[in-house]
């Protein structure tokens, strides 16, 4: 009986295989997010998910995230840098045109530019056009920005989804009707369900393969594996549920994809409490930690080990886990010249998988070099507040996801609260520094000093694991920012 | 009938108040900063200020209250701090999803509940009755989520029947229809076995009673006694647990409406309560307490309609 059932299964499968080519190949796609946009305004919030709709697809700054992470030129065709690196002189694409008709003129940049350095600006990434001095448009395709100090950082600042060039017009409605540039134009928000894109007839540059793109939020794992199973959605290029992936690898309808992110997690540590001051006890912590463990335990298996704050996919990164190896018997030993005994810390876990997850097992790890801690779960709304508003903690596992953070050590008042001056004399050099081996030389200083003062526990980086069905092409692999950039996907024959 | 229903409704306007002093005091302790949670780890202290005081978080508490409540009072609920559009707009969409599947729902476990109760008290101890009672027994022990996986797993991944969850919107009716079908299943399930089991127990109570006695004793056969006169009576608890489930279904439908991913409400207060979008996460739980009110206020119309005593005051 089972074999006859699998039998019209089988012919089933083959009828629908036969008549597959015959239908016309689609032009549209469904792509799962897990959380959905606030709003689709990028340059006013920090939500991740806004860039993973609009980034690429409907707004475009001067400059952009290639799929590897490098800058690629975006509305600005070219530019000239003096050699003092302070002037930047952009040359905008010629006949570009907003979604409602407007063109496109070097004012709109000006406008972006000041707008979000503005001092009522609400730009979540304001630090990203502090070093501006002056923006100046000399005609309608010429944008002249003036530093006030050199920033060999300035076009991967520009490239982020915080730095889209919007126009004045619609500035103020794009949380809702959002107007851009780019090869797709909005259609319709179901809140709650979905946002569709469809394909921007007037696009100034390679038109999009893609007719039509429609987003679907979907939080629950259960009901994302579902939705892949069902074909209800094309592609999740972050799954939820990282335990089903092999099913979904397994099924000749999928594959996975596997690839890296800008995100570090971290076992974050305040630097300025008691006894976490002690850089000994701060490096017992990190020996205690036993990385591939948490990697297999919290995340399937899905994850890089790192030494240090920095992404292993990037030329300049320095694998430092040496100098933080697994090592409990010199944990306890660092503890005891410490002078401390009976350590008992708070360890705060924002609710991602990761930090959850994980948290659970660095406990246990704490425990085994005698460092008892007391696990408090935190909204991220709470987190955010208490942990990273007020630094009221002891340890904290999160993921930094921005592209090239580690400027926050440069910091003195971020939550962790490093800011050594060394650290910042070695920042400052690289900021005036344009070649590029020198560039990726002072970086790996910059990776050397954190991790050799074990401000944190670095464990590792994040992976990317995505599903999506075997004919869909151009996706990205890799995460170099949070973004799903559709300008080149297509449906293979 | 109208002392009673004055009454009534001034007990509900005195609830409403109560609820919005509760409701908005609750919130004002909740730890977390909505323009924080907008603005990320990155964010400069110059930048959060400036949200800050854009959304009108920097007023005094007295003062937002008495805006949001004369606000609601002509149906204007503010804008919501995270979607940046009016917080009316943003309930009443997800209000067209959530209401109709708590009919649907309601109406479903209804059907299936009334006659299965009817026939199980009929043939008493019977086969029919220990089957039925059976059935709702392992009804009520499933997790809804639970059996609305399984409904996914056999109707949407197997037989390809519905799709997996998602809401098409009502401009076509039957696609709207079919996208709500498993999750009232999922939700109508537990509620019509609790309902069956009260329909079954109440009316064999009113089996027992003198009247019934007397209406047999009058000629009527043991069906016709069950229809004309117990059942009446035995209504009295099946509107009440009728009336706390619809309550449920509206309000508590979040976790099915994560598993078939509907925008409801449920999964806007989820939403908005983590991104601390305050002004949204208030509205969404007062209109939950008018609604609760307002089925309440029905359910003792509903009494006063069935038994004629309570209409004139009495107990």
């Amino acid at each position: 009986m089972r074999h006859g059932g699998s039998l019209v299964l089988a012919s089933l499968a083959l009828v629908l295989a036969m008549t597959a080519p015959g239908a016309a190949q689609r032009t549209d796609v469904v792509v799962g997010l897990v959380l959905e946009p606030p709003h689709l305004d990028p340059t006013s919030n920090a939500a991740a998910a806004i860039d993973e709709v609009v980034y690429a697809n409907l707004f475009e700054g001067l400059t952009r995230f290639g799929a590897n992470g490098d800058i690629l030129p975006a509305l600005a065709e070219s530019w000239d840098i003096s050699p003092d690196g302070l002037t930047y002189r952009f040359t905008l694409h010629d006949g570009v045109t907003f979604h409602d008709g407007a063109a496109l003129t070097a004012a709109d940049v000006v406008f972006s530019l000041d707008r979000a350095r503005a001092g009522d600006s609400v730009n979540a990434q304001k630090f990203l056009f502090a070093d501006i001095e002056a923006v100046v448009a000399e005609d309608d395709r010429t944008v002249v920005v003036t530093l006030a100090r050199p920033n060999g950082n300035f076009l991967f600042n520009m490239a982020w989804g915080d730095a889209v060039i919007v126009a004045e017009a619609s500035a103020g409605t794009n949380a809702t009707q959002p107007i851009g540039t780019g090869p797709f134009r909005f259609e319709t928000w179901r809140q709650g369900d979905s946002v569709t894109l469809v394909r921007n007839p007037s696009y100034w540059g390679e038109p999009a393969r893609l007719e039509r793109a429609t987003f679907r939020f979907i939080s629950d794992p259960t009901a994302a594996f579902a939705a892949m199973m069902a074909e209800d959605v094309d592609t999740f290029p972050v799954f939820p549920a990282p335990e089903t992936l092999s099913i979904l690898d397994a099924d000749p309808r999928f594959e996975t994809v596997v690839g890296t992110t800008e995100g570090e997690t971290i076992l974050a540590m305040n630097n300025r409490r008691e006894p976490l001051d002690d850089i000994r006890v701060r490096e017992a912590i990190a020996h205690a930690i036993d990385r591939q463990t948490i990697i297999d335990g919290a995340m399937f298996g899905y994850g890089t080990p790192i030494g240090t704050h920095f992404a292993p996919h990037h030329p300049a990164y320095v694998d430092l886990t040496g100098l933080s190896a697994h090592d409990p018997a010199r944990a306890r030993d660092l503890l005891s010249e410490a002078g401390v005994e009976g350590l008992r810390l708070s360890l705060a876990l924002p609710p991602p998988v990761y930090a959850r997850r994980g948290g659970e097992i660095i406990a246990a790890q704490l425990r085994d070099v005698g460092i008892e801690t007391d696990i408090v779960n935190l909204e991220w709304a709470q987190w955010l507040e208490q942990v990273f508003g007020n630094a009221d903690f002891d340890l904290t596992v999160i993921s930094h996801t921005e592209p090239m953070d580690i400027e926050i050590y440069g910091r003195e008042d971020y939550y962790f609260g490093y800011g050594a001056p060394e650290f910042q004399a070695l920042w400052d050099e690289l900021n005036l520094t344009l070649d590029p081996d020198r560039r990726n030389a002072l970086l790996g200083d910059l990776q050397r000093n954190i991790s050799e003062n074990f401000v944190n526990a670095y464990i590792f980086q994040l992976a990317k694991a995505g599903v999506q069905n075997v004919d869909l092409e151009g996706m990205w692999i890799n995460a170099p920012t949070q973004a799903t950039d559709l300008t080149q996907v297509y449906w293979a024959d | 009938m109208t002392r009673f229903v004055l009454g009534r409704v001034t007990m509900m306007l005195a609830s409403l108040l109560v609820a919005s002093i509760v409701i908005f005091l609750v919130l004002e302790v909740l730890p977390g900063d909505p323009a924080a949670f907008m603005l990320g780890l990155n964010s400069s202290a110059e930048a959060l200020q400036a949200l800050r005081e854009q959304l009108g978080l920097n007023q005094p508490v007295l003062a937002r209250y008495g805006a949001w409540l004369s606000g609601m009072v002509r149906g204007d609920f503010g804008i919501s701090y995270t979607y940046r559009v009016p917080v009316a707009g943003l309930i009443a969409d997800r209000l067209w999803v959530s209401l109709p599947l708590a009919i649907y729902a309601l109406t479903l476990s209804t059907l299936i509940a009334i006659p299965v109760g009817l026939l199980a008290a009929a043939n008493r101890n019977g086969a029919v009755d220990l089957g039925a009672m059976g059935l709702a027994q392992i009804g009520i022990a499933l997790p809804n989520f639970w059996f609305a996986m399984l409904l996914v797993l056999v109707f949407s991944v197997g037989l390809r029947w519905f799709s997996s969850g998602g809401f098409p919107g009502w401009e076509d009716p039957g696609a709207a229809m079919a996208a709500l079908t498993l999750p009232a299943i999922a939700l109508a399930l537990p509620q019509a076995s609790i309902l069956a089991r009260i329909m079954r127990s109440s009316l064999i109570d009113a089996l027992e009673e003198d009247y019934v006695r007397t209406a047999r004793a009058k000629g009527l056969t043991r069906t016709q006694a069950l229809i004309r006169h117990a059942l009446r009576n035995a209504l009295i608890p099946v509107i009440t647990i009728m009336g706390l489930q619809f309550s449920f279904l509206l309000a508590g439908a979040i976790i099915i409406e994560n598993v078939f991913y509907l925008p409801g409400l449920g999964r806007l207060a989820f939403q908005a309560i983590s991104a601390r979008d305050l002004i949204v996460v208030r509205s969404v739980v007062m209109i939950l307490v008018f609604a609760v009110i307002v089925v309440t206020f029905l359910v003792d119309i509903a009494y006063a309609l069935v038994d004629p005593r309570l209409r004139q005051g009495r107990p």
